[in-house]
């Protein structure tokens, strides 16, 4: 094909981004992933899938992990929320090391999971009254971190008469209110229409940008991925391995122009590479279904070109 | 082309309107009632007796009597053969198939006709000696089914200590324990209670453990994410997750004891409106008994709209449905 654009290659980073990941480097590690492996055992014996996942993610860092289906990404955040336990290796928060879940580790579902018979305040307080505030206090700052997402107006609401944006702002509300160590975002936005995804797209840098959290964010939209990340941790599937740990070149802060600068293209160039490489599914030539026409010679519209 | 299509009646898996709906149930009491009236009140519809209005010439027929059909022409063409005084009479029916309108007068009469004996009770007495039997009966089983279904919907440890044994019992008819209550609890409302207990329990446990069991476990995953444990995730997630649908169950399951309350109420001295029902029966008031049976009816139907539309109000998360 031809007028495919001369790229740069995706590791090429202009001064002021390699300064960036430079200094980002030299900041204290939130989350340590060593030797993490896990297996499942089925009918069929066991199945292994996740193996030697090895990374580390910085303070105030936006990691997001990326991969093809089966690579065991939800499996890997799983693990690292306590949800599912690993079969061997370690998970490091601050440098100690974390079994099963807990507050220190917020998370946000694809599903938003909120709790369907509390209104919106009472889903941020949940929470902070476990975690033993007072009510008084847990409701102040409840309403704080509503009012953060832009939803003062609908506290006393319930989730079924919210959109699935809505919802979406009041679970990372919620996982917020708590001051975790690190968020972990499962899919967060898969559910949400491309209209709505790109506006909380906006949202979450908003917010990560104004408040110290690191974060790990699932995901298999590619867009999604280089727009937010820092770095992008790519899985390979069967098994699950770390293929490539990318430093996203597009300078921060981030803005929906950027989708179309070089930069973004080279690495979105490359991440096509790591995870969708030409393979033959079944059923299909390659990449074309086995088609014959089935359209008259004399049809009134003869060809679609 | 674009001709409206009539009311769409008939397309699968679509409500119908609001009007249409509300068609559909006033049709669907009437459609029986139509039903009773057509066997009522059209002469040539079954009608297998007669009633006699002039004996004639039959000596055992008197004015008033209900006689079978046959027996009704065979001494009518007797009667014509030896030219003597034929017997007039109207198709009827058994004394068993009272006329609606005869039932719909028993409503009104048989609150206001006293007891036959001193000792014994109204009609309304009868009712609410029946309703408070069916309430501690199903009260005391959901004071420990409800807590214990919980608890075995929630930890599998609690599942599989009581479930398997609960799955046993179930199978136990709830009337073969009449007689060892009367045993135990002597011959009044006790045993009866019992029954009720019986009949609710086992079941109670078992539904509400599956329903409990249903709750979304991404809802629990998330509680803990936020710091929730044991007795949080308990009192604070599943109770207040499951409550809505319990409450559904227990609206059926207060159905069932209904069911049980006439064999209950069988066991030692009949009572309630079991012993109206036999007593008005033994009288040969079967319009009486229709009357009653159809009270119980309406006395479960009014409850459970009415626990219905209290649900939408103690559960306002659950207004727009669970379906969505």
């Amino acid at each position: 094909m031809k007028h495919l654009l001369d790229l740069p290659s995706y590791l090429e980073q202009d001064d002021e981004v390699r300064d960036r990941f430079d200094r980002l480097k030299q900041r204290p590690v939130a989350l340590s992933v060593e030797h993490l492996g896990k297996e499942f055992e089925t009918p069929q014996g066991s199945v292994t899938a996740l193996q030697d996942i090895n990374f580390k993610v910085h303070k105030r860092e936006f990691v997001c992990v990326i991969g093809p289906s089966g690579c065991g990404k939800s499996t890997l955040i799983r693990i690292l929320a306590g949800l599912e336990t690993q079969t061997t290796g370690e998970v490091l928060l601050d440098g100690k090391s974390v079994y099963g879940p807990g507050p220190d580790r917020g998370m946000v579902f694809q599903g938003y999971t909120l709790f369907p018979w509390l209104t919106v305040h009472k889903n941020v307080m949940f929470g902070l009254e476990q975690a033993g505030r007072g009510k008084d206090t847990a409701a102040e700052e409840a309403s704080q971190w509503i009012d953060l997402v832009g939803l003062a107006k609908f506290e006393k609401s319930y989730p079924h008469q919210l959109s699935g944006g809505m919802k979406q702002r009041v679970a990372i509300a919620r996982a917020l209110a708590n001051q975790p160590r690190i968020l972990l975002m499962d899919e967060p936005f898969g559910a949400l229409d491309a209209q709505t995804r790109a506006k909380m797209q906006s949202y979450l840098m908003e917010i990560w940008q104004n408040i110290d959290i690191t974060v790990l964010f699932i995901t298999h939209d590619l867009d999604e991925a280089i727009y937010l990340a820092d770095r992008i941790l790519v899985l390979k599937a069967h098994p699950g391995e770390v293929q490539e740990i990318i430093e996203v070149p597009v300078p921060q802060p981030r803005s929906p122009e950027q989708l179309l600068s070089p930069e973004f293209l080279a690495t979105k160039k490359r991440l096509e590479d790591l995870i969708h490489p030409e393979q033959e599914e079944e059923g299909t030539n390659s990449d074309h279904l086995n088609m014959v026409r089935m359209v008259p010679v004399d049809h009134e519209v003869e060809s679609v070109f | 082309m674009s001709k409206k299509p009539a009311m769409q009646w008939f397309a699968p898996h679509k409500e119908l309107r609001p009007r249409s709906k509300l068609v559909m149930t006033v049709v669907s009491f009437l459609l029986p009632i139509l039903l009773w009236c057509l066997f009522s009140y059209v002469p040539w519809l079954w009608h297998p007796k007669v009633e006699i209005n002039e004996p004639g010439s039959v000596s055992y027929f008197k004015s008033g009597m209900l006689v079978d059909r046959e027996l009704f022409d065979k001494e009518t063409l007797k009667a014509e053969q030896a030219s003597k005084a034929v017997p007039q009479g109207k198709p009827a029916n058994p004394i068993y198939l009272p006329a609606p309108h005869e039932v719909g007068e028993a409503f009104y009469t048989a609150f206001t006709t006293p007891p036959k004996r001193r000792t014994e009770k109204w009609l309304h007495e009868s009712l609410w000696n029946s309703v408070q039997v069916i309430f501690w009966g199903f009260f005391l089983s959901s004071l420990i089914g409800v807590p214990l279904g919980i608890l075995a919907g929630t930890y599998d440890f609690f599942s599989r200590l009581f479930e398997p044994f609960i799955e046993f019992f179930r199978y136990l008819p709830a009337p073969a324990f009449g007689a060892l209550a009367v045993a135990i609890l002597g011959i009044h409302h006790a045993p009866k209670i019992a029954i009720i207990f019986i009949g609710t329990f086992f079941q109670q446990v078992l539904v509400i453990a599956n329903t409990t069991r249903k709750l979304d476990p991404s809802l629990l995953e998330a509680a803990q994410t936020l710091g929730a444990k044991n007795k949080a995730l308990l009192f604070r997630v599943v109770v207040p997750g499951v409550l809505p649908n319990l409450y559904r169950d227990m609206r059926i399951l207060l159905g069932w004891a209904w069911t049980y309350l006439i064999v209950a109420e069988l066991i030692g001295t009949s009572s309630g409106i079991t012993w109206f029902i036999t007593q008005q029966a033994r009288y040969k008031n079967f319009d009486n008994v229709f009357a009653a049976i159809m009270i119980i009816g309406i006395i479960g139907l009014t409850t459970d709209l009415l626990l219905a539309w209290l649900g939408k109000r103690i559960f306002p998360w659950q207004r727009h449905g669970v379906r969505a």
